[in-house]
């Protein structure tokens, strides 16, 4: 196999171990289109990163942290829905970096390569920040796995018997960032929470404990990956959309077969 | 400060408010070790906002509350709304109280009942196994004072007093100081020291067979609370427990 291959392949395999829980917890906290704004932020972190001369994951992921903060803070001082203020800020910072991208001249990138992803393109470079962010990721979770799941069943219960509610509220939308900024060069900004969402939603029907949930999802979404991947080398299709549909199929076809309750 | 050193909570001339609209005011209340406190009073009265005061969830906009230091609660929330997109079982509900202790969390879900249903989904439970599971979660961290939000919530009539008898149970084996919230006067008369009838302010306090008399219940309540005398002196030759079977009536002074 040619060395871009394998490259591509464990590069997406770190995305996917780590999609799985932090997916699962995207999906039982009912935050898909909060992962999603931050996500569609990313690309204004691009073009600021670009601007200031700075590094680029750095900048996606401070963006989408400053992103998450403002929607909180709209959240409680301003009048207006969730999924309103969602749809108003991802478009809204996703138009915003497109514009910025445009202003600047001297310098010519390859926008479909951060809006879908460039999973064939990616550099042992790359594929260090991404086992290395993930594993960062995956870690804190495994710390903060049972006051987190205590918060996302039921928040009060939880702050009395002394989880501190919104540091990890905060902690968990880090975590979002970080894989977000790592993981952005897999799949693209516009594709990248649906490699969180899809695998989780496809192991509810073959889970009864939330730890089987997160592990089945990351093997989906392993799968997911590459089989993607292969369709993506056979018909000669865009990679990362080609995961994205590989996903939508397991979900589909999971619905086919036997629950476990 | 506070010379009773049995004393838990004790409450003086609490307010709380929501955007600027008073829902409780001036509400004084203790609680001790071993004492069972039931707060009843109509839909909307602030029994919940009291709670939630106490709990420390809600600041108060007016009044002092002390709370023992390093007070231990065991807390039963009103309700339990689950996602779907959750697998939990009975088990890992209790594991999330963060107590690791297994053999701790296998004697709570022996007192209550629910040792069978451990590895079952939450999901599948009826009202009364609910509630259960949720007083199970507030036990295992072996409180010095329990807050139950409307404990026997979804629960038949019979399920309620065999609930309430529980939780007396409980009390004298923890020596646990008990706040509670009710509907209904009369069923949790014989497992109550204290009533404090609320409906935004405190109505009258005591204890519950005075408070059965007072003009300020009578008043709150109307004909209902009369009626429900009634319902609670009947008796029955037999009794069901939550699951709906017959369970042997057993001669008073017994258990």
């Amino acid at each position: 196999m040619d060395e871009f291959i394998i490259l591509a392949l464990l590069a997406g395999a770190g995305t996917a171990l780590v999609a799985g829980p932090l997916g699962s917890f995207i999906v039982w906290r009912r935050m898909a289109y909060f992962g999603d704004t931050m996500a569609h932020s990313a690309l204004l972190g691009v073009a600021l990163g670009l601007l200031l001369q700075m590094d680029l994951n750095l900048a996606v992921g401070l963006v989408a942290v400053a992103v998450a903060l403002l929607l909180l803070w709209m959240q409680k001082r301003w009048q207006v829905g969730l999924d309103s203020l969602l749809g108003i800020i991802a478009h809204g910072s996703l138009s915003l970096g497109l514009v910025a991208i445009a202003f600047i001249e001297d310098v010519r990138i390859d926008l479909m390569a951060y809006l879908f992803g460039d999973i064939l393109a990616v550099t042992l470079t790359d594929l260090l920040l991404i086992w290395g962010g993930g594993l960062i990721a995956l870690l804190t979770l495994w710390r903060i796995w049972r006051p987190l799941l205590a918060l996302t069943v039921h928040e009060e219960l939880a702050q009395v018997e002394g989880v501190a509610v919104e540091r990890l509220r905060f902690v968990f939308m880090l975590l979002v960032a970080l894989v977000i900024a790592v993981s952005m060069k897999i799949i693209g900004v516009l594709l990248i929470t649906s490699l969180m969402i899809i695998p989780a939603a496809a192991a509810r029907r073959f889970s009864r404990t939330p730890v089987q949930m997160a592990l089945t999802a990351s093997l989906i979404a392993l799968l997911a990956v590459a089989l993607g991947l292969a369709g993506s080398l056979w018909w000669d299709t865009p990679a990362g959309p080609s995961i994205v549909v590989a996903a939508t199929l397991l979900f589909i076809s999971s619905r086919s077969i036997p629950a476990s309750a | 400060m506070v010379a009773d050193p049995s004393l838990l909570i004790s409450a003086r001339g609490l307010c709380a408010a929501y955007a600027q609209r008073e829902v409780l005011h001036a509400i004084d209340l203790q609680v001790r070790s071993g004492e069972i406190v039931t707060l009843i009073g109509p839909n909307g009265a602030g029994k919940s906002t009291l709670v939630r005061l106490v709990l420390g969830l809600l600041a108060p906009s007016a009044g002092q509350l002390w709370v023992k230091p390093r007070l231990t609660i065991g807390y039963m929330p009103q309700r339990l709304k689950l996602d779907e997109s959750l697998p939990l079982t009975v088990g890992c509900f209790l594991g999330l109280s963060g107590v690791n202790d297994r053999s701790r969390l296998a004697d709570a879900a022996a007192e209550l009942g629910i040792a069978h249903l451990l590895l079952q989904p939450m999901a599948g439970l009826s009202g009364g196994e609910t509630q259960r599971v949720l007083l199970a979660r507030a036990l295992v961290r072996q409180p010095q004072l329990l807050v139950l939000d409307e404990p026997v919530q979804g629960v038949d009539v019979s399920g309620q007093a065999e609930l309430y008898a529980l939780i007396s149970r409980i009390r004298d084996r923890l020596q646990c100081g008990v706040l509670m919230v009710s509907h209904d006067l009369h069923l949790v008369m014989e497992s109550t020291d204290t009533v404090l009838c609320i409906n935004q302010h405190l109505c009258c306090s005591g204890h519950p067979e005075a408070i059965s008399q007072h003009p300020a219940y009578l008043e709150l309540f109307g004909a209902n609370a009369v009626r429900g005398l009634a319902v609670y002196t009947h008796h029955h030759n037999h009794r069901h427990d939550l699951h709906g079977n017959v369970i042997e009536e057993r001669r008073a002074g017994d258990g």
